[in-house]
């Protein structure tokens, strides 16, 4: 269970935001510009709110009254970016160990394996990023992420550098990770028809503040 | 003309030793100060900068005379670590190789601020999202990234240092087999008669160690790129 409350001033923009996710996959949905890439920003722990609480199963990541502000590394979060924002110079295969290896924890090659075999991904292992396709690189993206066992993952606009046949070869993929119901996820993304694929629930974001949170039925 | 003497391979030694000691020991402290301007904001900054920036438009005689009355043995700085630690660097190519690692120092920081500047920051937020602490996201991420820039800030550095004199020679003076470098054996050379055939030995000589430092460096930078884009 996430709970988010933030209010961030970035310019003239006033980010207001409050909503709560319970488990499954949550959208965030709303036009480009509403502040849906700050909100997912503040829960991943990369950019601090003014005031709020940001609270997940229960720890408080971010309460500006008690000073609280768990570093990104430490909230066990994982996050997978528009640009997918693989580690250049390393390979597809280190990239997916990356944040158990920095982290120090045990190789686990079962885990290593389901991931891998869910996402289609084991021809691009010894491949550098540098050489997949958009498509490619976000599913190594999502691997990436989730090969870190997160309490959440936050998929900020996953497809949107994608064409449509792209777009369409993915989605199965990020459904079928939503089916395994193991992590819970926030989908932001601005395209209802991507939303309704993958969000039982959706939270309504626009100019910063949230202005419905209910079922699919928003995206009408 | 390449029968070198015996002096000549003393200096062509200690050169090469004041420059690699002189980039080595900077190339930490050169990576600290980068990363630092580089990425803080901090009140102080532009004077740090500047003094960082100082050897390159100062002239060496300049730098080398304040290293003489900080560094010197009756200087504050120089008779304290002479008195307590019996660590001396007046006339000595532990002096020297201060001398050119401060000369060279602004030219490496330089080449590393540009890179660490143009690494996408991005990268480090994805790395910390996935839990590298800064220490590895540093490791791991920006000092990988920035490496054809450490190399070419090490590399110039170590070709300033190479060829460093008017600093060395104010503060170490010309000491054959302790301070005298290639240049300052040159500069001593052209200053007695008929030393002219001597110093062209050593000019080629310099002429090859600083072409081959620059081959090196173009080769290594071209190396971390292309590994860097994943060939």
């Amino acid at each position: 269970m996430l709970t988010v409350a933030v209010e961030k001033r970035l310019g003239d923009f006033v980010l207001n935001a409050t909503f709560d996710s319970v488990s499954g996959a949550t959208a965030l949905f709303g036009p480009s510009g509403a502040g849906k890439t700050s909100v997912i920003n503040m829960i991943a722990g990369l950019l601090a709110p003014d005031r709020g609480r940001i609270v997940l199963d229960g720890e408080v990541l971010f309460d500006n009254a008690t000073r609280i502000n768990v570093p990104a590394w430490r909230r066990r979060i994982g996050c997978v970016f528009q640009e997918g924002r693989l580690f250049p110079h390393l390979s597809v295969r280190h990239n997916l160990d990356y944040g158990r290896w920095v982290s120090g924890r045990a190789a686990e090659p079962q885990a290593f394996a389901h991931v891998v075999d869910m996402l289609d991904i084991g021809n691009l292992l010894e491949r550098r990023p540098g050489k997949l396709s958009g498509g490619e690189r976000q599913r190594v993206a999502v691997g990436r992420a989730l090969l870190t066992m997160p309490r959440l993952l936050l998929l900020d606009e996953p497809l949107a550098s994608l064409d449509e046949a792209r777009k369409s070869d993915i989605l199965p993929y990020l459904e079928r990770l939503r089916d395994e119901g193991s992590v819970p996820m926030i989908y932001v993304s601005h395209e209802a028809g991507e939303v309704k694929r993958i969000a039982s629930r959706v939270v309504r974001l626009e100019a910063g503040r949230v202005t419905a949170a209910g079922g699919a039925e928003l995206l009408a | 003309m390449f029968n070198l003497s015996p002096q000549d391979w003393t200096a062509i030694a200690l050169s090469l030793r004041i420059a690699l000691v002189a980039t080595a020991v900077s190339l930490p402290f050169g990576i600290a100060i980068a990363l630092l301007l580089a990425r803080k904001e901090f009140w102080g900054k532009a004077l740090i900068d500047a003094v960082v920036l100082l050897p390159l438009v100062l002239p060496p005689v300049v730098t080398g005379y304040l290293l003489l009355i900080t560094l010197g043995r009756r200087a504050p700085v120089g008779a304290f670590l002479a008195d307590h630690f019996g660590i001396v660097f007046a006339f000595r190519w532990t002096g020297a190789a201060i001398s050119c690692g401060v000369m060279a120092f602004p030219l490496m920081v330089r080449a590393m601020r540009l890179s660490i500047e143009a690494i996408d920051r991005r990268l480090e937020d994805a790395a910390s999202t996935l839990g590298a602490n800064p220490f590895w996201n540093f490791a791991t991420i920006t000092l990988p990234l920035a490496l054809p820039g450490v190399i070419a800030g090490a590399m110039l550095a170590f070709a300033r240092a190479l060829g460093e004199f008017g600093a060395t020679i104010t503060f170490v003076s010309n000491i054959p087999g302790e301070t005298q470098t290639i240049s300052a054996a040159i500069y001593t050379l052209t200053q007695v008669p008929g030393g002219d055939g001597a110093a062209m030995k050593l000019v080629v000589v310099a002429v090859i160690i600083s072409l081959a430092a620059l081959v090196a460096s173009e080769w290594l930078a071209r190396r971390a790129t292309a590994r860097l884009h994943g060939a």
